[in-house]
């Protein structure tokens, strides 16, 4: 019963990062699972899930106010695409679990579930530069582990479930205050059936020196996951997170909704990293902010390259003096793909500074959108933001589209804001080939050289990584 | 012993004729310089050579090494050995020389083979110290922000490190001053060989001063209306085009 149905073209398992490369993640084993909560969306979903995970009064109660939020909430079609409308919420399988409790080694993951994940090359990236691992299959982590040397410093890596369990206060005081579930319908439906993801905690002072590592694996069809992040970093700490994804290619659309809310108190600085490459049926509706205290610094580093349907906003809110907040982002948008993305910067306090810069590349019929938003008030002094988008259309087809909203009171505060759209041109490609570059590498240096000042910013490793994608990306856009 | 071997050679832009019956061979170990007043088709003849795209040849031939060219799209022809120095090189934003030649390099590999990357930059950093190019010019995103004499020094570059059996340089004096004509005419003489073909294009003497050809070609209305050596080009610099083309008029049709 446990075959393996592989549904993709030969995987490259040499691959030292899975995650970008996108015919490595298409693959499904089928697996047996214990806890199901059926198809649909009810109150009885909700409960299914809190007893599973035995979870505490407040929380069931806090899933179930979130439901009826959701479910008041119109779908944001008004500013949105009506490509939302396809999302059949009747037909998501909410919870599929083999279990609730990770384990700590690999040995000890079920053989069908750890397969997947050697597949993914996630075991062997953990040997080699991270200091944690977290694998979630699913709706549940599968296997979760901190190197010794950093959980004797304080740290807590645990995925959601045990973070409500184990740290019951620490999880309570931060979880919802930064994304509210009235938020938007996506944070609400999160905030309802939530299961998996990271919570994280650094003590004052403590500085993570590798990274800490969350892999979201989709493998059942018609599934939605809704992994729920809590990243707190006490005064003066320092911490990197990463998080990859990929899903088989059902003929069916798959939902992703997460919630992450990450909190950088006095002095400390969290960066995060994502390479989303989910399969384009994937509908990926994520919703992403962190709370800067006083003289913080939070860094989303977010790369989109695969999905049917990206919309995703990273934000900061600069609560505290000379907090900073920086949104770097790369979009690739193919045949079939919409990337919409962007960026939130709320200045709340003097002398905060943000940085933008997005970089979209559309490529066939796929499509880019950036909106981004930066609000200074009156009252603040000292302000300074910049914003830079620029976007990248491969052919005469693409679609690329700009919504930049800057509002900014006052006479105390600076602000920037640059934008470009620019083609490849002919002469470009020709001025390559003559060089001996096939038109395919030709276009994909191309856009590597567009993306090359972000990418750098990319640990090595994913870095390469996401030059091999683009490579592959590209050859297929030219015929 | 390469050539390259251009045999009644018609080229169209559109329904527009640019090139009518043109004809010319180049061997390895040989330096020819095309010349002409404005119009008259020699950038045409550079592009059409390289595969650009644009133009439609309607007759004729084109031939390395006995086999037309024709029928490949410009990267197989680079990658048989036509080198083109043009005249406007591209900016690659984002991608510097040593990445870019690198990628070029490698794409003249077997497939499955990787570049020795030890090799590559030994061998890269020999050439640039053979062009007496400073080692953090690689560095910089290709022809971005560059002079008219660092694009071409970029060029001659890129041709030392691709090693082509035939090197078109089309216009490679224009927009550079007498020091900058200098270098790149150096560079340009320390890599002629009995391995290499140059045809070099070009509106002016003064280059030839500098990179002395073996033949000398003027081409007028699409055609090669004389040939002979070196002193060819020096009438011409004293006599002007006109010369030539009341020497045409004077023909019988």
């Amino acid at each position: 019963m446990k075959s393996l149905t592989d549904s993709g073209s030969a995987a490259t398992v040499e691959n030292p990062i899975a995650g970008i490369d996108q015919t490595k993640g298409d693959f499904t084993y089928d697996v047996a699972y214990e806890f199901d909560a059926g198809t649909g969306l009810s109150e009885r979903t909700i409960d299914y899930i809190s007893s599973v995970k035995k979870e505490a009064d407040w929380i069931r109660a806090f899933r179930r106010q979130a439901l009826q939020v959701f479910q008041s909430k119109p779908m944001p079609t008004h500013w949105a695409t009506r490509d939302l409308e396809n999302i059949d919420f009747d037909r998501i399988r909410y919870y599929l679990a083999s279990g609730q409790k990770p384990k700590r080694t690999w040995d000890e993951v079920p053989e069908d579930i750890k397969r997947t994940f050697e597949r993914l090359g996630i075991p062997e990236q953990e040997r080699k530069f991270l200091a944690g691992v977290e694998a979630q299959f699913d709706s549940e982590a599968a296997y979760s582990n901190i190197k010794e040397i950093v959980a004797k410093q304080g740290v807590i890596f645990v995925n959601s479930t045990e973070g409500l369990r184990e740290h019951p206060d620490l999880f309570r005081r931060w979880f919802g205050k930064v994304i509210p579930t009235g938020d938007n319908k996506f944070s609400a439906l999160n905030s309802a059936v939530f299961s998996g993801g990271s919570f994280i905690y650094v003590p004052p002072g403590v500085k993570v020196a590798q990274p800490l590592q969350a892999y979201f694996r989709i493998n059942a069809e018609n599934f939605g996951q809704f992994e729920r992040t809590l990243i707190i970093a006490d005064e003066g700490s320092e911490v990197t997170y990463m998080e990859g994804c990929t899903a088989p290619k059902f003929s069916t659309a798959t939902l992703h909704s997460a919630v992450v809310e990450l909190v950088a108190l006095k002095g400390a600085k969290i960066q995060y990293i994502t390479v989303q490459n989910w399969a384009n049926n994937v509908f990926n509706l994520v919703t992403k902010r962190g709370l800067a205290h006083a003289e913080a610094e939070i860094k989303w580093i977010d790369c989109n390259i695969g999905s049917r349907l990206t919309m995703k906003y990273p934000g900061v809110v600069l609560k505290g003096r000379k907090a900073r907040g920086e949104v770097i982002s790369i979009a690739l948008a193919n045949d079939g793909q919409h990337q919409d993305t962007g960026a939130k910067m709320i200045h709340a306090a003097d002398e905060t500074t943000s940085n933008v810069v997005s970089k979209s590349i559309s490529v066939g019929q796929g499509r880019a959108t950036y909106r981004g938003q930066v609000h200074i008030p009156k009252r603040l002094r000292g302000c300074r933001n910049n914003t830079e988008c620029d976007a990248l259309l491969i052919n005469t087809n693409s679609r690329t589209d700009t919504y930049p909203a800057i509002t900014v009171r006052g006479d105390r505060n600076s602000i920037q804001h640059e934008a470009s759209v620019s083609k490849v041109s002919e002469d470009m490609i020709f001025y390559m080939q003559q060089r001996g570059l096939s038109e395919g590498q030709a276009m994909s240096l191309a856009v590597n050289g567009f993306i090359n000042d972000l990418a750098r910013q990319f640990p090595m490793e994913y870095s390469v990584e996401l030059k091999r994608l683009i490579d592959l990306e590209m050859e297929g856009s030219v015929g | 012993m390469a050539s390259l071997v251009i045999h009644d050679l018609h080229v169209s832009i559109g329904d527009r004729p640019i090139i009518k019956n043109l004809s010319l061979t180049v061997n390895s170990g040989e330096v020819h310089a095309i010349m002409g007043p404005n119009g008259t088709g020699k950038s045409t003849l550079a592009k059409v050579i390289a595969g650009h795209p644009d133009y439609t040849v309607t007759g004729g031939d084109v031939l390395l090494d006995g086999r037309s060219v024709l029928e490949q799209e410009a990267d197989e022809r680079a990658r048989a050995g036509l080198f083109l120095a043009f005249q406007y090189p591209s900016e690659i934003p984002g991608v510097s020389i040593a990445n870019f030649l690198r990628a070029a390099v490698q794409a003249r590999l077997p497939e499955g083979e990787e570049i020795d990357a030890t090799a590559y930059y030994k061998r890269l950093y020999a050439k640039m110290d053979l062009l007496k190019i400073e080692r953090k010019f690689t560095s910089r995103a290709v022809n971005e922000g560059f002079s008219g004499g660092e694009k071409k020094r970029c060029e001659i570059l890129q041709m030392a490190m691709l090693e082509p059996k035939m090197a078109v340089m089309d216009e490679t004096d224009s927009g550079l001053d007498i020091d900058a004509l200098r270098i790149v005419s150096d560079g340009v003489n320390a890599l002629r060989g009995p391995g290499l073909g140059v045809l070099m294009i070009t509106h002016y003497q003064r280059l030839l001063n500098h990179i002395v050809p073996d033949f000398v070609h003027v081409m007028y209305d699409g055609r090669i209306v004389k040939s002979g050596d070196k002193s060819l080009a020096l009438d011409l610099e004293s006599r002007g085009y006109d010369w030539v083309k009341q020497e045409l008029a004077a023909l019988p049709a």
